[in-house]
């Protein structure tokens, strides 16, 4: 045969032949189940959000339930204030800003969902943290007291599962529910081992998973520290309402 | 190296040599317990079931893809130049594999997390591509590719069964979540604490380590002579 397979010409021709058709094949896969995958995204961020106001929903029921429940949603910037006509709050992605180094507290967005559930106003505050392997993220709910937790949810990305993982789980995030972020010092605790039930804003930690649980209340603390001053501007605000 | 060896044109897919291309991966020549490959995933995603067995079927599906393609290209893939066609084509399915489980099984994908991309490096299957589907038929490779697929596999699931009782005191399955078959208030009066060990990457190198104990106790063809 007078083709020779090990020839530099084929060599070449092999190679970039083989380089369009993956490319062209993998650029096909992704654009074809973009959709999905967006779709399925999303949705696992409003089953997120609904279970920081303690609704539970599944992937088939979560569009319609959130917007049922989900009454507004907003973005502030660092000083509280809140942006109005700007970027669409559902898709600001602060897991992306926050990788950002370049970006400071000031450039960031801070996304805010208003939810009504039971004639209670509730705040949904999304955050981002650092665990012990890589990201972790949740979403809080608090009072339009603007100091009472509702309840919480978090996620991670690869903390070590029964341990750090477990801050997902359902016993460790129902301890949120009706503690209140104190004035001074740090708005949250999260202990290991010993919090004090007189205390309203302490959690104990996870066994085991003490510096996921730690970042957990990192991610609390610096949030909340921004938002406080959005907190503390909408309650003067409803205080002018009421007078 | 016998598994090398052509195949014979005139062989039906299902004849006695083609059927220990199957079998051998099982016991005799294991990926896991005799060739010691692959070890990094059976490590890391065996702490639950459902995970190791979305991750066998994974490495299943691409192992099935890339023998049999790179088999029918192996006229065509020039020598120099056969890895880097090898680790593109290994790549590229793992990448379909990914976006297809996240279309599809958002959950399972999630908590797999890196670990799909990981089959990309898993030992296992550039070594099959490499001493088997280059110098073999599309049907052989596909045998073989299934037969190491399942070799892999078994020893992912007894890990992981092992270490899921002991570690959570659970078995989960794919779609139907953890199912708590043991009372967690009941083993802890009677002084039983989920061991952490269990969870931990090091028990799942000493399970895979005893899994290899008995097999070679029972498989005496697999001692070396001293």
């Amino acid at each position: 045969m007078a083709f020779n397979k090990n020839s530099s010409t084929f060599t070449f021709v092999f190679a970039t032949i083989m380089v369009v058709v993956v490319g062209a094949l993998l650029a096909l896969v992704s654009l074809g189940l973009k959709d999905k995958q967006v779709k399925n995204e999303n949705d696992k961020k409003r089953i997120d959000i609904l279970g920081a106001i303690q609704v539970e929903a599944s992937r088939t029921n979560a569009e319609g339930l959130f917007s049922q429940y989900v009454t507004d949603a907003f973005i502030i910037n660092s000083k509280g204030e809140r942006l109005d006509g700007g970027e669409d709050a559902f898709s600001v992605d602060i897991k992306k800003d926050f990788r950002d180094k370049t970006l400071t507290d000031a450039d960031k967005k801070y996304p805010v969902y208003r939810c009504e559930k039971d004639g209670e106003t509730l705040f949904v505050v999304p955050m981002v943290g650092k665990g012990l392997w890589g990201p972790i993220w949740g979403f809080v709910a608090i009072k339009d007291d603007m100091s009472t937790l509702y309840g919480a949810k978090f996620d991670h990305k690869s903390e070590t599962p029964g341990l750090g993982a477990e801050i997902k789980e359902g016993f460790f995030t129902e301890k949120f529910a009706n503690k209140t972020l104190s004035d001074g010092g740090k708005y949250f605790e999260i202990l290991k081992g010993g919090s004090v039930p007189s205390q309203p804003n302490q959690v104990d930690g996870i066994t085991g998973g003490t510096i996921t649980s730690k970042g957990v209340e990192e991610m609390m603390n610096r949030t909340f520290g921004i938002y406080m001053e959005f907190f503390k501007n909408k309650g003067s605000e409803q205080a002018a309402l009421n007078q | 190296m016998s598994a090398t060896t052509e195949v014979k044109k005139s062989e039906s897919l299902f004849s006695k040599k083609n059927k220990k291309l199957l079998s051998d991966p099982l016991n005799d020549s294991n990926p896991i317990t005799v060739q010691v490959l692959g070890i990094c995933s059976a490590l890391a995603i065996t702490v639950q079931l459902q995970q190791a067995v979305m991750m066998s079927l994974s490495v299943l599906v691409v192992m099935i893809g890339g023998n049999v393609i790179i088999s029918l290209l192996r006229n065509l893939i020039p020598d120099k130049i056969r890895i880097i066609v090898q680790l593109v084509i290994v790549a590229s399915l793992v990448i379909i594999v990914n976006e297809v489980m996240k279309a599809f099984v958002p959950d399972i994908s999630e908590k797999l997390s890196v670990f799909v991309g990981l089959i990309i490096t898993n030992c296992i299957i550039m070594g099959r591509l490499e001493a088997f589907a280059l110098g073999n038929k599309p049907g052989p490779s596909f045998l073989d590719a299934i037969g190491n697929g399942m070799g892999y596999a078994w020893i992912l699931l007894v890990v992981s069964i092992v270490r899921e009782i002991f570690g959570s005191g659970a078995i989960s399955l794919p779609g139907m979540g953890q199912i708590k078959f043991i009372s967690p208030e009941f083993m802890a009066s009677t002084g039983y604490m989920n061991n952490n060990l269990m969870i931990l990457p090091p028990m799942a190198l000493i399970v895979v380590g005893v899994i290899i104990w008995i097999q070679r106790s029972k498989n005496t063809k697999l001692i070396e002579e001293a």
